[in-house]
């Protein structure tokens, strides 16, 4: 009863009772700081990778992927053959070293050994009908496959980007004209375009490169990447244009302008950094895509073509032996599926950790 | 209306500009059709160039081409001389045969696939869906075409090769129609997930309306919307794949007299294959969207 009176029920007012002289001291910093709550601030990107990292599949991939990577800079210093060479025993080639079965030696090598008691390196895979190493053509067939789809992912991104930009903040007549253009591209059937194109192109470029530092790439690869180049930017060139027009009418781009901001600026500064997720995503789901159009055209032998190998001409020689040697197929196949699984498992998780609108 | 028209007449233009390109680009290519091992002699090459229009500037053999092409006439096969149109047709039925079929089963086997995964989200059956559609996208046509062959035909002995007189399709089909088939899975689930998300299935679980008819009547209608979209891609895709599993299983459809002709610089079959095959894409493409925008009248196309 004593406590209704002190205090009426529901009342607001404060039980002063609680209360003595310490509590109205004024807060030491210290104490401050034990008030705020806020957490550390954190860029997008941060943010996005650490929801990448929570991802265990696309960790998984990663981590297969810089494997790979590690795999195909390491093993042509450790290996002592070369893609393009036969096997040679003491500077002479071997002609008993053909069609070796894994870990299996020739007649010759094993001559070899025995005699000097060194050991030779292991042909890991076997070697091929013409007694090349096997393994270390696969190596290099990954680092080719590799090395196509990043750099063309790369190429897709810059003129995509670029041309993107520029349609979607400008606008008016130059979008409109600019976006025919991409429509009619997009319409056309790729593939039949870019079969066309790498075979055309690698007969023309050859005499172009002679002699110059390309030359070295092999006209192959060469037009490879320009086919991938000319063909793909447009859906990245969509897509960009797309974000741009939805965030080129923000009110934080506005206030840019307002204050005489340079439509550089705003671009790099404020557009960009926004698209940024739209950017990494379909860059990444790029590369698996340009790694399965090469190996395609490769089998097809329109591709990436001899002595070079590619994941996608070595399946195509493969092809003839397959009864008596079916591994020479499996080891580059499982290679493809593998990268191609890892990247889009990658792509996948970077989709789901910097796309906002999806969470 | 005025989209279908549009429409259309963007198809016209990328045909033309697909021609275009094709014939252009089979002029660069150094080493003509008569240039073999053993040289032809001058006076032969000069009529043989005459015969077939090789000695007029190239704008004129284009236009001259493209006005034979619309009748129906698709000139000879320079390498065997022979009519190139009655060739292409027998061949386009053996691919259509086995293009069709790909697909259809790509259809039913993905819708079928995506909306199980979609109703058990999370659980066994979902997994396992999600398990094979990511392999079934890694793994490139050529490599599962290769790995069938091998081993149903010549470890397991259980089904013949591909011959003209006995032809079984069923390997050349699978290896055509997974990668499609895994694609349509995801789609549909994703797309499934989001309808029934949405209010209006809930509302129906509100009014008491069965599980089954939820399901068949309103999630799944709405859920067909977006796989719609891929059927002209797959189509492209179903084409250009083909180009390898007939190579693999040496069935000899479209695919392979491309390629064929290609090795061969077959300039006319090449011309007229491209076309051929560029005109379906195209025409599948443009029904695709047409269609899309019959279906879902909310879509607005700028």
């Amino acid at each position: 009863m004593e406590q209704f009176k002190k205090r009426q029920f529901l009342s607001s007012q404060i039980d002063l009772s609680k209360f003595n002289a310490d509590s109205f001291k004024k807060a030491t910093d210290e104490e401050k700081k034990q008030q705020d709550v806020m957490g550390e601030s954190t860029t997008f990107f941060k943010d996005g990778m650490k929801r990448l990292r929570k991802n265990p599949l696309a960790m998984g991939s990663i981590i297969v992927l810089l494997l790979l990577i590690v795999t195909i800079f390491v093993a042509p210093m450790i290996c002592p053959y070369k893609y393009s060479d036969f096997t040679t025993v003491n500077g002479r080639r071997d002609g008993t070293a053909t069609n070796l079965a894994p870990f299996e030696y020739s007649e010759r090598e094993m001559q070899y050994m025995d005699k000097t008691g060194k050991d030779l390196f292991p042909h890991i895979c076997g070697t091929d009908n013409l007694g090349r190493d096997y393994f270390i053509r696969v190596i290099y067939g990954t680092r080719v496959s590799l090395a196509v789809g990043f750099v063309s992912a790369f190429m897709v991104l810059i003129i995509g980007l670029i041309y993107g930009a520029i349609a979607g903040y400008f606008g008016g007549t130059i979008d409109l004209v600019m976006m025919r253009i991409v429509d009619i591209i997009y319409s056309l059937p790729d593939m039949l375009i870019i079969i066309l194109l790498s075979v055309v192109l690698t007969q023309r470029l050859e005499p172009m490169l002679a002699g110059t530092i390309l030359a070295k790439l092999g006209t192959n690869m060469i037009s490879m990447f320009l086919v991938f180049a000319l063909l793909y930017w447009v859906g990245m060139a969509r897509l960009i244009r797309g974000q741009i027009l939805a965030i080129k009418n923000n009110e934080y781009v506005l206030a840019a302008r307002c204050i005489g901001t340079k439509n550089s600026r705003i671009l790099r500064k404020h557009i960009l950094p926004n698209c940024l997720s739209v950017i990494i995503i379909t860059t990444a789901l790029q590369v698996p895509s340009a790694i399965f159009t090469e190996s395609y055209l490769s089998f097809l032998g329109l591709g990436i073509a001899a002595p070079l190998p590619s994941l996608g001409n070595l399946a195509n020689d493969a092809r003839s032996s397959i009864m008596s040697y079916p591994e020479r197929l499996v080891v580059p196949a499982v290679v493809i599926c593998l990268i191609v699984l890892a990247l889009n498992l990658i792509g996948d998780g970077l989709r789901d950790a910097f796309d906002s609108k999806l969470n | 209306m005025i989209y279908t028209l549009k429409r259309v007449l963007l198809a016209i233009v990328s045909i033309a500009i697909v021609s275009a390109i094709t014939f252009f680009a089979m002029e660069m290519v150094p080493g003509g059709p008569f240039n073999k091992e053993k040289a032809t002699d001058p006076a032969t090459l000069k009529k043989l160039e005459e015969r077939y229009d090789l000695d007029k500037p190239i704008l004129v053999q284009y236009g001259k081409y493209m006005a034979k092409f619309c009748k129906g006439d698709l000139g000879v096969s320079l390498k065997t001389g022979r009519e190139i149109a009655p060739d292409l047709m027998q061949k386009f039925k053996i691919s259509a045969v086995l293009g069709a079929c790909a697909a259809i089963i790509a259809i039913i086997a993905g819708i079928v696939l995506g909306s199980i995964a979609a109703l058990n989200r999370n659980k066994l059956p979902d997994r396992l869906i999600v398990f094979f559609t990511t392999l079934g996208t890694a793994m490139p046509s050529f490599v599962l075409a290769t790995l069938l062959l091998w081993f149903f035909c010549q470890e397991l002995n259980l089904i013949p090769a591909w011959s003209k007189d006995s032809p079984n399709y069923v390997l050349p089909i699978i290896a055509l129609c997974v990668y499609p088939m895994a694609y349509i899975t995801r789609l549909t689930k994703t797309s499934m997930l989001d309808v029934l998300g949405q209010d209006f299935i809930r509302t129906a679980k509100a009014k008491g309306v069965r599980k089954n008819k939820i399901i068949y009547v309103h999630a799944l209608k709405n859920a067909l919307i977006p796989v719609i979209t891929y059927v002209g891609p797959m189509v492209a895709y179903i084409l250009t794949g083909s180009m390898v599993v007939e190579n693999i299983f040496t069935i000899g459809g479209l695919g392979t007299a491309f390629v064929t002709a290609i090795v061969n610089q077959d300039y006319t079959m090449i011309m007229a294959i491209t076309i051929f095959l560029a005109i379906l894409m195209v025409v599948a493409n443009l029904i695709t969207d047409i269609v899309y925008k019959m279906v879902d009248p909310r879509i607005e196309f700028n």
